[in-house]
């Protein structure tokens, strides 16, 4: 069953984040990953995350495909016109990918290159869809073939005010999105209200997970990442616990728990392809 | 207005490396505005380049230096004058260095960089309002340009990384995005902005844009 037939069954699916390398050794991730290959729904490439420079989100795809992984190509519309973009999503399709996330992506901060945005991330998913059931590029012209992709975009719940982020969800899901993954959570409350106060509820939901390592990192996500909030209780027992890994893994096994009923799956997210911690929370779950 | 910005003295020193004698021109509009570019500060340039043994052969404020018309009548009066500097300063944005260099038979520099099309909010605090792409669409957001107030220039309502009306770029930064939000809520307009947006008429910033409307 590939990412889509399984989301569309109503199992309880599981992503995992891989970041190409920034390089070309390719090999060590992949071989890496292999300890939860078999434990994943899909898995999530990201495209040059951070706006930092890493090896191409579309050929790191390609590469797991062919090691059996079920790849979701991450694409944004910072590093890429409309033309190239068009021109990607026509190269994964031929490449045997079938699952993109289409999002915006992050700034590029300091100046370091200039931003696209040609499109923007509802954009992207209209683009999408039209090149599948209309057979046309943005611009009309005709496409040959037929392809068809499963178009995943992103939530962050927890980014106030929620009604603006509410109408962007809801513009997604009328460009035709097939399912959600949302920014890092710590807790159900945000999900729930989130979800209450969205109209259309058509699309499927999977939730951001991100184990984490230390108080430190507990206190920077809290802080300095939009709309992440981190509850006090998790802090405290970031900060008490000798063991902060272990204590992360814990905390992320209960929130996934704490979750469950209400999402379609779960996505786990870590810094550096932390692939032992993912491969340890699946084993627990 | 176009807002400009000085640039460093080391910079406009290096550009005039060459020339013993320099003509010094000045901007009676934006660049005056900004404080960059009027009668006070096209004579203080003067006074510096002096000062760091310039020959100055003489300075003039033109109304509009991006105005053709203007500087062809004011070179009929100091053309013969000013091309008799080894090299002419020109404190305006790029559109007004452009067109003195047309007229002149020497180098004309930048004595300042072009920053961005925007307002005035007090002395010396500027912003940017619009990057003149040719297809406004104020009409749909309350009058605040998504284009040029949200990062990323989206136009189908904030990214994740907005929260509590500040941008993921800078927390400085408001979020364009909330201020649309703000306003349309106050006009009674949200409705404006639930409709998909589709990508911009790219076509209008072919480059280089003219405009001949006669």
């Amino acid at each position: 069953m590939n990412f889509s037939e399984a989301l569309k069954s109503g199992k309880f699916l599981i992503t995992a984040e891989l970041s190409p390398p920034k390089g070309v050794e390719v090999e060590p991730i992949i071989q890496a990953a292999s300890v939860f290959k078999s434990k994943v729904d899909a898995v999530n490439v990201t495209d040059n995350q951070r706006a930092r420079l890493h090896l191409s989100s579309l050929a790191f795809c390609r590469l797991l495909h062919e090691q059996g992984f079920e790849p979701i190509l991450q694409m944004t519309c910072r590093d890429r016109n409309a033309l190239a973009l068009q021109s990607d999503i026509l190269g994964a399709y031929a490449l045997g990918l079938r699952n993109i996330l289409a999002l915006s992506g992050d700034y590029p901060k300091g100046g370091s290159v200039r931003p696209v945005y040609d499109l923007d991330s509802v954009q992207l998913i209209s683009t999408i869809k039209k090149m599948e059931n209309e057979g046309i590029d943005l611009f009309g012209e005709k496409l040959a073939g037929k392809m068809n992709f499963f178009v995943g975009g992103a939530i962050n719940p927890g980014a106030e005010p929620v009604e603006q982020q509410i109408l962007k969800t809801e513009k997604k899901i009328e460009a035709g999105v097939d399912f959600f993954q949302t920014q890092v959570i710590y807790g159900i409350e945000l999900f729930k209200r989130f979800f209450t106060k969205l109209n259309n509820r058509k699309a499927k939901v999977i939730a951001g997970i991100f184990p984490l390592k230390s108080y430190n990192m507990a206190v920077f996500l809290n802080e300095k990442v939009p709309g992440v909030f981190v509850p006090e209780e998790i802090l405290k027992r970031m900060k008490e616990s000798r063991t902060p890994e272990t204590e992360g893994i814990k905390i992320s096994i209960e929130i996934i728990n704490e979750l469950k009923p209400v999402c379609s799956g779960i996505h786990i997210m870590t810094l550096n392809n932390d692939v032992d911690i993912i491969a340890e929370i699946l084993n627990k779950i | 207005m176009i807002i400009t910005e000085k640039k460093s003295k080391e910079k406009i020193l290096e550009y005039l490396k060459e020339a013993k004698s320099v003509f010094v021109i000045g901007c009676g509009r934006c660049a005056t505005s900004c404080e960059t570019g009027g009668e006070k500060e096209t004579t203080e340039m003067a006074e510096f380049l002096s000062k760091h043994g310039k020959k100055i052969i003489g300075t003039v404020v033109i109304e509009a230096p991006c105005d053709e018309r203007l500087v062809n009548k004011e070179f009929n009066k100091i053309g013969t004058k000013a091309n008799k500097a080894d090299a002419i300063l020109v404190l305006s944005c790029g559109a007004g260095v452009q067109v003195v260099s047309d007229f002149a038979d020497v180098p004309a520099y930048p004595a300042l960089d072009s920053m961005f099309l925007g307002k005035t909010r007090r002395l010396g605090k500027f912003a940017e309002l619009c990057i003149m792409c040719g297809d406004c669409i104020l009409d749909d957001t309350g009058g605040i340009c998504p284009v040029s107030r949200c990062s990323k220039g989206l136009l189908n309502g904030p990214c994740g990384g907005s929260h509590n009306g500040k941008c993921e770029v800078d927390p400085a930064y408001d979020c364009g995005w909330y201020l649309i939000f703000e306003r349309l809520n106050k006009l009674k307009q949200i409705d404006k902005i639930k409709k998909f947006k589709k990508t911009k008429d790219y076509s209008r910033i072919i480059r280089p844009r003219k405009l001949e409307i006669r």
